[in-house]
């Protein structure tokens, strides 16, 4: 029963608490930046507008290649929080990337083709530390399902401090966050203009906001599982971690400037080579 | 039956010299194909329902054992008269050298009496349909292929009945090599195996073809000398050579010796180099080498001394070597944009991963690894097939050419949209193994396999990914392409597709029907490798990411929209292929993929990976020889 209320819990609310995160990281990276910033609602309005625009695309597989997107990433969202195998959920969660890139370069745009070819560049960036998380946890829990890792009588961190270091600098990634968000940018008057989401509109890129929301919570409900245990109490504190990591993000956000691929691909290889992998070595020789 | 399942293709190979005629000739190839596969069913449904038992075979074989020991020489001689005729020592070294020894330990040894030569089990079974169909099915493309090919290269003397007989010879030779058991019989055909590639790459007799034939053949022999020492040392030492005993006795120098012959076989570091230049010769042959035939040869062996394998130096020397290979030839694989580069690459890097699976000798690890493999044959070969014929159509096989590909040749784009989503995407069988072998790897404790998967699975998706999304690109095609496939073509090509659909569908099944009893004969004991929840979860996520995009596509059709032109940051002149610079002249649009030339080009990455293979090996060899001397 429990596996039902949690997927059906995150098929409805993640947009939700996706969308309310979104609004408080421009609430807070506005403050940081002495601005007010807009209400913590916004990024409902901006749903909302942007589903109320006249339907203009630039070809016609853009719309459902993006849904599928949607789709396949509610699935291995479902599954994480179903308490299946993580390994797995990994694997759909880049083949969803994969119809992402596919949307933005089915249209021969520029901007949106180097948005995509970036975007591979960053999946092999992060792709390496995400398998050695899913190994880390295989480690501790002799298990790769996510349903055995959260009865664990200690919080796997204590066992992968490393890893989950390296996955907190490696999710600014996927959070698209500075320095790494090489494929996309928030404003389009940077160098690749929006990247990946040029040749968005209307219920096409809303259809992709709503999909990076359930990919920010499945996100997060990985960072939980470094710090949940059977006790109780251990889901709040995870709760609050997660909190604080994802302020983390936003504010390293606000502190670095955008790196080029090079220092990206290297950064990203060498942390997972460094923090991962010695820690995965580490579990080896002591288990 | 077996005589004939390598009888028949053999009579075929000798039909063909005779058939001058193209249509009578594509007739013949039609019949040759059917009957292979059509015996190899019947064969196939005859073991089964006598009950599936491992059959051993031929225990009196005096005459073939002659005549083999006279096929031995005749390949020496032909070899020898390449070798002089375009002055090429090694070979003819490495040649006679083998051929020598095989022979004097042949005739000095007393061998024990009554073993059998050939021995027919799941593994066989798997084996022979591989070799039947994909192979069979390769044949049929070659037919419509080489016709294009002599069209578009008339500079390459028409040799035609040569090359189809050297496909259905080659097709016997594997019949054979899976089939003995025996390895002085097993030697046979992987020697007329390196032979024929040799011959064939060299199709075109040019220059470079020469070279790159000259290359492989002596890759090749080194294996095989390799071969003919294990042959020698576990007939010598413990009377003995049956393949059976190599896993049971499990002495360290034959068991380096065969994993050399079976590394050069499959192409892996530091022999990598001559799989590259087989792309030299029409596409057919590849598709042969890459998928069926060949390359599969090399893992078979590798597969089938495994359980040696487990947990002694051997084992870890094969496993690291081919994570290594793993690793390297995908990142040297982004870099390259000829479409044929990239699949000899891949075939190069996911061979690794085989082969480190093997080296590893566990169970999960060579169930991955028979997993792989089938995959890997299927897709592999429709790919070579969908390049060969997008270059006879486009005349171009860069991928860059490839642009919008789905827009200008449709057909030929799902083909190789789908063969690429079988070597790496989520619902594919590639992915499951790669699922059992990393589980694997970590209990095997394996720390360096560990990191070779990681990195190098997200290096094989980068490759893969900007391929696929070139082929997608929806533009307006600059002229319009004849789409010059031919039927023979697209019959083989959606047999591939199709099998390829159905692997995936059917997958559970496959694991249950045909990998688990491989791996239970090999390891003589019986366990689920991978439990019947995480199947189901694949087949759920099967049936999700295949019908997705299909319901997607319903409901997007239902939306009504206004198509308008893309951004350009200039104007757009209105057809998205041109925009207005700044002078305010017409500027053309051209997009191009990325490929870190200077980061992951084979220039930096070839020679300091072959460097620290070979080390590896020599490595290796030293101590094992160190250790059965004294």
């Amino acid at each position: 029963m429990r596996p039902v209320i949690f997927v059906l819990a995150y098929l409805i609310f993640a947009p939700f608490v996706g969308a309310l995160l979104d609004g408080i990281d421009r609430i807070i990276s506005a403050r940081m930046q002495r601005r007010k910033g807009p209400s913590i609602l916004q990024p409902f309005y901006d749903l909302g507008k942007l589903f109320s625009k006249e339907m203009i695309a630039v070809n016609n597989v853009q719309l459902l290649l993006n849904l599928s997107y949607l789709v396949i990433l509610m699935i291995a969202g479902s599954m994480l929080f179903a308490g299946a195998d993580l390994l797995m959920v990994l694997f759909i969660l880049s083949t969803a990337d994969m119809f992402l890139i596919m949307a933005a370069s089915s249209d021969s745009s520029p901007y949106a083709n180097m948005g995509a070819s970036r975007e591979m560049l960053q999946m092999m960036a992060y792709e390496p530390l995400t398998l050695l998380v899913a190994v880390g946890f295989y480690l501790t829990t002799d298990s790769f399902q996510v349903s055995d890792f959260i009865t664990r009588e200690y919080s796997a961190v204590i066992w992968m401090p490393g890893l989950l270091f390296g996955f907190m600098f490696t999710t600014a990634i996927k959070f698209r966050k500075s320095p790494f968000d090489l494929s996309t940018s928030h404003h389009a008057h940077q160098e690749m203009v929006k990247g990946i989401t040029t040749e968005m509109s209307g219920t096409t890129l809303a259809i992709m906001n709503i999909a990076e929301y359930y990919e920010m919570i499945l996100l997060l409900g990985i960072f939980f599982l470094f710090f949940v245990n059977s006790t109780w109490w251990s889901w709040i504190v995870a709760f609050v971690i997660c909190a604080v990591i994802f302020f983390m993000e936003t504010l390293w956000d606000n502190v670095s400037a955008r790196v080029k691929w090079k220092m990206l691909l290297y950064s990203c290889w060498v942390v997972t080579l460094v923090a991962g992998g010695v820690n995965i070595l580490i579990l080896m020789l002591i288990k | 039956m077996i005589p004939f399942l390598i009888g028949i293709p053999a009579v075929f190979a000798l039909i063909f010299p005779f058939v001058r005629d193209q249509k009578a000739r594509g007739i013949i190839v039609y019949t040759g194909a059917g009957v292979i596969m059509l015996t190899t069913v019947v064969f196939i449904v005859r073991w089964i329902t006598d009950g599936a038992r491992v059959l051993m075979l031929y225990p009196e074989t005096e005459l073939v054992d002659h005549l083999m020991s006279v096929g031995d020489v005749v390949l020496m001689c032909l070899i020898i008269y390449m070798g002089v005729k375009y002055r090429r020592i090694v070979p003819i070294l490495l040649s006679a050298a083998q051929t020598v020894l095989l022979l004097y330990t042949e005739f000095t040894t007393e061998l024990a009496e009554r073993q059998p030569h050939m021995m027919v089990d799941w593994f066989t079974v798997l084996m022979f349909i591989i070799i039947a169909f994909i192979g069979g099915f390769i044949c049929i493309y070659t037919v419509g292929y080489m016709k294009g090919y002599h069209s578009h290269h008339e500079e390459v003397q028409d040799r035609q009945p040569f090359f189809f007989s050297m496909l259905f010879l080659f097709l016997a030779a594997m019949f054979g090599l899976v089939l003995s058991q025996n390895m002085i019989w097993m030697y046979f055909f992987w020697e007329i195996t390196s032979v024929i590639s040799f011959l064939m790459i060299g199709y075109t007799r040019s220059e470079e073809a020469v070279n790159n034939s000259f290359c492989a053949l002596w890759m090749n022999l080194l294996g095989g000398l390799g071969f003919a020492v294990a042959i020698a040392w576990m007939a010598k030492v413990n009377g003995t050579v049956q393949l059976l005993d190599i896993v049971s006795v499990g002495a360290m120098l034959p068991l380096i010796c065969l994993a050399l012959a079976g590394l050069t076989k499959s192409a892996q570091l530091p022999f990598s180099t001559w799989l590259l230049g087989a792309m030299v010769a029409p596409t057919p042959s590849s598709a042969l080498l890459h998928s069926a035939t060949m390359v599969k040869a090399g893992v078979y062996l590798l597969l089938r001394i495994s359980p040696a394998f487990q947990g002694n130096l051997v084992g870890i020397l094969v496993s690291s070597i081919g994570g290594f290979t793993f690793i390297m030839a995908s990142m040297m694989a982004i870099a390259q944009n000829d479409g044929k580069k990239v699949l000899a690459f891949s075939t190069i890097s996911n061979l690794g991963l085989i082969v480190g699976c093997a080296g590893i000798g566990a169970e999960e690890t060579v169930w991955a690894a028979v997993f792989l493999m089938i995959f890997h044959s299927v897709s592999k070969s429709m790919l070579f097939q969908s390049v060969g014929a997008t270059e006879n159509t486009l005349g171009s096989r860069d991928i860059e050419d490839m642009h919008g590909l789905i827009i200008r040749v449709p057909k030929l784009a799902y083909i190789m949209g789908i063969g690429i989503a079988g070597m790496y995407l989520a619902p594919f069988g590639m992915l499951i193994s790669k699922w059992v072998a990393l589980r694997a790897f970590v209990d095997s404790g394996n720390f360096i396999l560990v990191l070779c998967i990681a990195y190098g699975s997200a290096s094989t998706m980068f490759y893969w990914t900007k391929w696929l999304a070139k082929l997608l690109c929806y533009h307006i095609p600059r002229e319009k392409v004849k789409d010059v496939t031919r039927k023979d073509e697209y019959v083989s090509m959606i047999f591939h597709a199709a099998t390829m659909l159905l692997l995936c569908l059917l997958l559970p099944l496959v694991a249950i029907w045909v990998v688990n009893p491989i791996v239970q004969e090999l390891f003589g004991n019986a366990k689920d490798v991978i439990s019947m929840s995480v199947l189901t979860t694949m087949a759920i996520m099967l049936v999700s990411i295949f019908i997705v995009p299909v319901v997607m596509f319903f409901i997007s059709r239902r939306s009504h929209r206004e198509l308008v032109p893309i951004y350009m940051n200039g104007i757009n002149e209105g057809d998205n292929r041109f925009f207005t610079n700044s002078f305010g002249g017409q500027e053309h649009l051209y997009l191009s993929n990325w490929y870190l030339r200077f980061e992951f080009g084979r220039r930096h990455l070839r020679i300091p990976s072959i460097i620290i293979a070979a080390a590896a090996l020599v490595l290796g060899f030293c101590i094992v020889i160190g250790g059965a001397v004294v």
